[in-house]
Formats: structure tokens, sequence, C-alpha cells
């Protein structure tokens, strides 16, 4: 029955298409009375014009790839040998060497078992230890820079709250002096997010940490895109007398609209690349039908392009996190305005990658961990503001504990000099609560899980072959507050060495009695 | 019988009274440069009684094990808010904060006078081995006088340990309201002259038959043992221009002042020891923060120490961060501070400076019962303290943050 009804149906289609063709082909010689005087035509035909075609495409940004994170022709193979190598996945080796070539690690293993290449810097790390490159998954230095001047108050594009489009590479300052001071702490690469004012303040930078001219100079090669959101006391405080949001309900209602906004904005886009589609056959179609057709009067009626959707780049952004491009970072306190963000991700489709800050995630690490969220905290900051009042220093150990990837990041120009130490007081007080934490997960608090959040982990953030060269060597155990970076190598190149001191930036050039004497 | 439970209850509510404690057998540092090894302390009634290798425990002591432990004086933590402003930017639950009018004076503000000793910020300070404070207001071109309190916890309100401890100033960039630096000086200069002129002629001032004076009556009246060297002045200042200009005030008004912050104190480091002022520091403040001062270094703790200098190391402000001195201290010794320096930058300094050596800072003999057992070298970061005993009393550990971590330490579903 059923089939029967649609071959019908399809007969029918058939002939009624026939019969337009039909009405179309006799239509013009019949339609001519010798009487009546014929009224004018316009016989100037528009031809099948694409509105596209002549219009500049906007260039991209060159992006650097994997490969040359991994390769740097420039670097000279380091050995460092008799260190107590921490890999950060799981192995301490005493007594342990590891070789650094081309800008990546070459080997490592128990001095005895590495060959350390002829031409190689060699460097004597008896007593000493070596672990990754250290990672801070929050950071404003270049965008926050010293001095702290109106000047350099580049952090937060407070004049919206969602300003998706602006992107912390675009203030970052590569001589900002705070820089160096970090490097000096051990770090080789951070995520730069813009202010937490805005709901939506804009895409991170990725950096390898090391002074330059611009600030691609210092991009870290291979790194995704990333954003960071912002919910609860900031941006509420910041807009209450702008226009809104006041209160958290407006926050999370203005995401919504927000990533409402943005799937209109897919649709819209999708409804015209599939009209242009239809609209290109129809084109070609019709020149095929008019190369046959000797009759000139007879040409297919032209049909107008589709008009493209006006470009708003701050969609654009909000539309990439829709379709899973760009890795979601959050500052959120409090475990109910995680749970809400959660939520907005969920009903909106995108995955959080992780919360930072996050006080409160102990309260609902179960929620976090099932979805693969990721926390980034602090050991002891808590009570500067009201939504950091249940601030806990076993955070991070009960996060982990409960299977997820927690990390220890700054925020802060000062504590990212001491990230290390920082993820011993996390670990200390994780131990003195009961939850074993060992030193090589303490480790990745500040390294592989950092990488991770940055989505670099593939590269950077372990001591294996063959990933980046990002290293630091310390004086002693990195969980001692006595500890101090004496080498810091980052993909393959010295980037600080303590016996030389920090290299000052630009701005402090001739700019200080100490530096003019030196 | 309903009337016997509830004294009952009130007795087990009532702070433990100061008992007869002896710690056996532990690393004591009696001073930051005395170590005594396998030696015992006493503290009985609330002070220390005993310090020593061959001291014999006291019939009925409660007894700690202090094998494989670390004993030390309690911390005093010299620049805080603490009591004072419980969450940072909560103006509901802030005191003693000014600086919206550049010319600002509240000198007759007394820190104690707001002092909220049931802040939930007290029992996590104690946690970090800090067993008293200077708590104080900040702004303005005179803030007012800060308070020495206790950090013991206490059902009734405790006496300050002193107070006025001192009066607090700011000069340049500090005197946040104050857009000229020069213009703090002079400010300075013509309110010491009021006082002068106010003290000198009280009569006249209230006849209303002086000149207008720059302060109110109360303010006034608070400058006086400032004036006369009675009262201490610690001064805020990160620069070295400010920190010149508050010595020359200093040395013409022959004030005793301490500079706080001093971020670029260590280029006045050999005036300062010649003046015999100390100075407050965070040893983590390297960052060139302030275009007036951008002349700052790691080991500024180690450069002023070096040339004589009193040092002491604080947190510098607020409320949640005093526990976090000792790692401070530990940070000054990674940048080349003597490890004994540093123990005192947080302990006998602080008590110096705010005149209370002779009953805190160190573990000598008659000294207030302010002492702490750590598990291990208590400025390393996975030392922890594990007994703290406040005027002879060994206190409670519980914090909001222990009882968040009880509730939440399992999940329930």
């Amino acid at each position: 029955m059923r089939s029967m009804r649609s071959g019908y149906h399809r007969g029918m289609k058939l002939f009624v298409l026939a019969g337009v063709g039909l009405v179309a082909a006799c239509a013009a010689p019949a339609a001519k009375p010798a009487a009546k005087p014929e009224p004018p035509t316009l016989d100037i035909e528009e031809p099948w014009s694409d509105p596209t075609a002549g219009v500049p495409q906007r260039a991209k940004r060159p992006v650097r790839d994997r490969a040359a994170a991994l390769h740097n022709a420039d670097a000279a193979a380091i050995a460092i040998r008799h260190a107590t190598i921490m890999t950060a996945n799981g192995q301490t080796i005493a007594d342990g060497t590891i070789v650094l070539a081309g800008g990546a690690i070459a080997a490592l293993g128990p001095d005895a078992s590495v060959a350390v290449p002829k031409d190689a810097r060699v460097v004597d790390g008896s007593g000493k230890f070596v672990t990754p490159g250290l990672i801070d998954a929050h950071s404003h230095l270049g965008v926050y820079a010293a001095p702290g001047a109106r000047a350099n108050d580049d952090g937060n594009e407070a004049s919206a709250p969602v300003t998706a489009h602006a992107r912390a590479q675009y203030s970052y300052w590569p001589q900002d002096p705070q820089i160096a001071r970090a490097i000096a702490g051990g770090v080789t690469s951070a995520l730069i997010l813009p202010g937490s004012a805005n709901l939506v303040g804009g895409e991170g930078f990725i950096v390898a940490m090391r002074p330059g001219r611009t600030s691609d100079d210092v991009a870290f090669p291979g790194a995704p895109r990333t954003i960071k959101m912002a919910c609860g006391e900031n941006p509420k405080r910041v807009y209450a007398e702008k226009g809104g949001p006041r209160t958290r309900m407006g926050e999370y209602a203005a995401f919504r609209a927000a990533f409402n906004e943005a799937r209109t904005y897919l649709t819209k886009q999708a409804t015209y690349e599939r009209t242009r589609a239809l609209w290109l056959k129809k084109k070609a179609r019709a020149a095929e039908l008019d190369a046959k057709q000797t009759n000139p009067r007879l040409r297919v009626k032209v049909e107008a392009a589709p008009e493209p959707p006006a470009v708003d780049l701050r969609l654009e952004v909000l539309a990439a996190v829709l379709r899973g491009e760009v890795l979601v970072q959050i500052h959120c306190y409090k475990a109910s305005d995680i749970a809400e963000m959660v939520a907005i991700a969920d009903e909106s489709g995108f995955q959080v990658r992780s919360f930072h800050h996050a006080l409160e995630a102990y309260k609902v690490r179960d929620l976090l961990v099932a979805k693969g969220i990721a926390i980034n905290t602090w050991s002891d900051w808590w009570g500067f503001k009201l939504e950091a009042f249940d601030g806990i220093m076993e955070n991070a150990a009960l996060f982990t504990q409960q299977g997820g990837r927690a990390t220890i990041h700054s925020d802060s120009a000062v504590g990212i000099q001491r990230l290390n130490q920082d993820a011993a007081k996390a670990m200390a007080a994780g131990r003195a609560a009961g939850i074993a934490i060992t030193e090589d997960q303490a480790l990745r608090w500040v390294t592989a899980n950092p990488a991770w959040v940055l989505g670099i982990d593939g590269i950077t953030g372990t001591l294996e072959v063959g990933k980046r060269a990002d290293v630091t060597l310390w004086s002693g155990s990195p969980f001692s507050v006595y500890s101090r970076a004496e080498l810091v190598i980052a993909g393959g190149e010295v980037s600080y060495e303590r016996s030389r001191g920090s290299m000052p930036s630009d701005f402090e050039l001739g700019n200080s009695a100490t530096e003019r004497a030196q | 019988m309903r009337r016997l439970a509830s004294i009952a209850v009130l007795l087990c509510a009532a702070p433990a009274a100061a008992e007869t404690i002896a710690i056996t057998g532990a690393t004591i540092y009696q001073r930051s440069d005395r170590k005594l090894d396998g030696a015992t302390i006493v503290i009985r009634d609330g002070r220390i009684a005993e310090v020593g290798a061959g001291v014999a425990v006291p019939a009925g002591a409660t007894q700690i094990d202090g094998k494989g432990k670390v004993v030390t004086a309690g911390m005093i933590d010299t620049s805080t808010q603490l009591g004072l402003v419980e969450v940072d930017l909560e103006e509901s639950g802030n005191d003693g904060r000014f600086g919206t009018q550049p010319t600002e004076i509240h000198a007759a503000y007394r820190a104690i006078d707001a002092y909220d000793a049931r802040s939930v910020a007290i029992p996590v300070a104690r946690t970090g081995g800090v067993t008293s404070a200077i708590t104080g207001p900040s702004g303005g071109l005179v803030a007012g006088q800060a308070a020495w309190v206790s950090l013991a916890d206490s059902a009734a309100p405790l006496a300050p340990i002193r107070a006025p401890a001192a009066m607090v100033l700011a000069f340049g960039r500090n005197a946040v309201a104050i857009a000229s630096r020069g213009h703090t000086v002079e400010r300075l200069r013509e309110l010491f002259d009021d006082v002068d002129n106010y003290r000198r002629n009280r009569a006249g001032f209230e006849r209303n038959a002086l000149r207008r004076l720059s302060a109110q009556r109360l303010d006034l009246e608070a400058l006086i043992p400032v004036l006369d060297g009675r009262v201490l002045a610690v001064i805020y200042a990160g620069a070295e221009v400010d920190i010149r200009a508050a010595l020359a005030l200093a040395a013409e008004r022959r004030l005793r002042i301490a500079i706080a912050g001093g971020a670029e104190a260590w280029r006045v480091a050999r005036e300062l020891a010649a003046a015999r002022v100390p100075v407050v520091l965070d040893p983590t403040d390297n960052l060139p923060g302030d275009l007036g001062a951008i002349d700052v270094r790691d080991d500024n703790a180690t450069v002023l120490s070096r040339a004589g200098v009193a040092v002491a190391i604080s947190a510098l402000g607020g409320s949640s961060a005093v526990r976090t001195i000792r790692q401070l201290a530990g940070i000054a010794v990674a940048q080349g501070l003597p490890w004994p320096k540093a123990l005192a930058a947080v302990t006998e300094v602080p008590a110096q400076i705010f005149g209370g050596a002779a009953e805190r800072g160190t573990l000598e003999r008659g000294r207030v019962g302010d002492v702490v057992v750590w598990s291990g070298d208590p400025l390393e970061l996975t030392s922890r303290a594990e007994t703290v005993i406040i005027g002879g009393v060994i206190q409670s550990l519980a914090t909001h943050q222990t009882k968040l971590f009880d509730r939440y330490k399992v999940l329930r579903k």
C-alpha cells in the first residue's frame, strides 16, 4: 500500500514538472498577438554573478605547529648529569641524566644508561633535582604588566559583558619585567588570560616563557585556542551600574542568551551555506542549459545570489566554542556557581576544559571528575572575597583523590615565581589530612596537569623522550622553601641561569640604580 | 540536677585554664640563635618556667613528646588587619580602612575599639603558628593607632598586649589618597606644628582663639605621645625617596619610627641602621610595580640585615594570609638571609619593635607562654604547627576550614 502511494506521488510530481516545462517551452512564440503593441521589455540581463568574488579574504595569523615546538635547530645539546630526575609521569630517577638536543628531550635515565653527546654542554646536577618546566594555567603577565600604571591596565575589556572576540595576545607586552622573574621561578609556559570582569573576557594566549619583541615571538607553537569566561562576584560587581548583569541569575541568563545568539548565528550561517550551495548548483546548471540555448531570449532566468550574513567576530568565537574548537576556561569559586556553569555547558553542548580558582571544587568534585573537567586552584588563598570564604587547603588533594586533574595556578605575578612551593603546601595539607598525595602527583599539579588544561600535554609537561625540552634544574627538592631554580630551559634554550641572573626587560635598562651598576 | 548539668556544660565550654605543660626531648630554639637539642620546656601559670636539657617534668604536667619536633616562640605578624578586615572585598566586614580624602587624619582612631576577636581569620592564623599580631588601620595620611593583640581563643574579650602599639602613617604612594609625595611631607610638618601649637595653648583652643588647625582635637591629642617619642610611628613607605623623607622627618622631630613595606629600603640600609630604624617587609616584594620604586630586589632583607637593620617579616596587611609568614621567612633564607635572622624576623624582632621583648618573642624563663611545637623546620613548607600554646594554654586548631574539610571529606549522596 505504502509503496504504491509513494509511486503515485512520484509520478504526479514528474507530470507536473513536465507540464511546467511544456508551458515554458510554448509560452514565448504563442504569446505574441499580432495586433497589440508589444510592451517594452528590459533586455538588460544580469549575469549569474557571485557577490563574494573579488572580496579580499581575511588572512589568518600564522600558527606554528607541533613540529615547531619540538624542533629548534639553534638549541645546543645540554646534558644534566647525576641529578634526581622527577618526570611527572610516575618516575623518580636517582643519579639520573637527561640529554636535550634540537629542542627536544633526547634521552633520560640512570646516568650509566645514558650516552652524553660529545658536543653537549654538561651540567653537574649532583644533589640537585630536575623537573619538567613549570606551567601556570592562570596568569595575567604581559596584560597586567609592571609597573602597575594605568597605561598598563590591559587585562579587562570591561566595556561589555561578552567580548569573546578580544584576545589576551592583543594586549600582551612581551617586555613586562614580571616575565623574567617568573622564568627565574622555573616556569617555561603559561596561559595568559583576560581578567574576570566579563562573562566572556576573550581568548587566552598560551605563551612559551621568554622575553620577545612581539607576541608572535612567544606564542607557544602548536597550542590550541582557548577562551576565558567568568562567573560570580566579579562580572556582577563590574556591570551592576553599567547595564547589568547585576546578579548571579542575571549572569547565567546572559550566558544562556549569548550561546543562544551564537546558535542562531550558526543556524543563519548554515542556512546561508546551504542556500549558496544550491545557488551555485543552479548557476552551473543554468550555464549548461544556456550553452545549449541558441535563442538568447530563452535563457534561464537569473536568480540573485543569497547575501552572506554579516560576520560578527564576537559570535564567531562563541560559535567556535559550540563547535568544540576552543578550550573553555571558567573562573568560578563556589560550588553552586560551578554547577550552574556545568549546566549551561550541558544545555549549550560544549565541554568545559577547566574551572579556575574553584575554591569550592571539593564540594562538587564528583560532578566535575565525572565530566572530565579539571580545576586550577591555590594552596591557601581564601577569605579575600566572600566567594572565597570556604577555601580549604585540601582542595587539590581531595580533587586528586577523586581521580580528577588539579593544577596549582598563580593568578599572580608574585605567586608564579613559586608555583612549586604552593604545590608543596597543598601536598603537605593533603597528607596532614590523611590523603596520600605523592610527590609525583604534586609535581603534576604544576606540570603535566596544566599542560593538559592548555591542550599542550602532547608536547610538554612531563619528561619523556621526544617531548619538548622544557626543563628546570632545582638547587634542592622542588618542594622545599629553600630551593631555587638554577637553570631553566625552554624549547631547548636556556631561559634563565641563576649564576648569570635574570635578563632585565627593556623597561628596566638604565632605569634603576641596580641595572645601571651592571 | 539540671542546674548542675548546665554548670558542667559551662565549665567545659570555658577556655582551658593555664595548666602546666612540659614539652620533652625537643629541638628548642630558646632564642633564634640559641638552639637546644633534646631539651625540655615547662610552661606553668601561663609563662615559661624552665627550659633546658636536664629539666625535669613536673608532676601532673600535660606532657607533649617533642622527639623529632622543633619548638619555637609563637610567631608575631607585625602588619595585619586581623579582627578589623574580615573579608577584604566586602565593605560591610571592614573597619579602619581609610583613604578616600587627601587630608584624612585619623590619629584618634584606635584599632582596639573596633577589633573583633571572634574573627574567622584568627583561628586560621593560629594554624600557622602565629600567636599574636599587630592589627591596625590603613589609608589616609595618618591611619590611626594599631594594637598588639593575642590570638588566643577566648570566650571573653582579652585585654590587648599593647594599645596603642603604634601610630600608622603613610608616605608617598602609600598615602593612597594623596597624589603628591612632596605634599605628604608638607602636610605632616603642618600637622606636627599644629600639635605643638595645640598642646602649648589648650586654653586658647577651647576659647576658639587659635588659628585654624589641620586636625581635630582628639587627633591632635593622639599625636602628642608620637611627637614625644613614646609611641612608635610605623610609616608605610616603599620608595627610596619616601624612606629618606621619613628618616629626615623622624630626625627633625625626634620620632621613633619603623618603616613598613620598604621595597627599596635596601638602598637606604646604612642610614636606616645608623638611625636604628627597623624595617617590616615582605621578601616576595620584588616586582617593579610602582613607577616611583622600581629598584626592587629579591634580597632586600639580606642586604638590610647585613647592614645591621632589624628586619621583621610580614604578609603586610589583610587577615587571610597571616599564616604564611613562616613561608615568607623561609623565602628570605633562600634569598640569603641567615636562618636565625629569618626566625627572629617573625618572633624576636617584632617583639623588640613594639617594645615587648621582655614578654614575648623568645622562650626564656619568665616570658609569656606563647609556644609552638612544629613537626619539623618551622620555615619549611612540609612542616606544620602541631601544638600551639598561647599564654600557657593549648589552643584548638579547629577552624572554619577544618570543619569544612570534615564535612566534605566524604561526599554524601
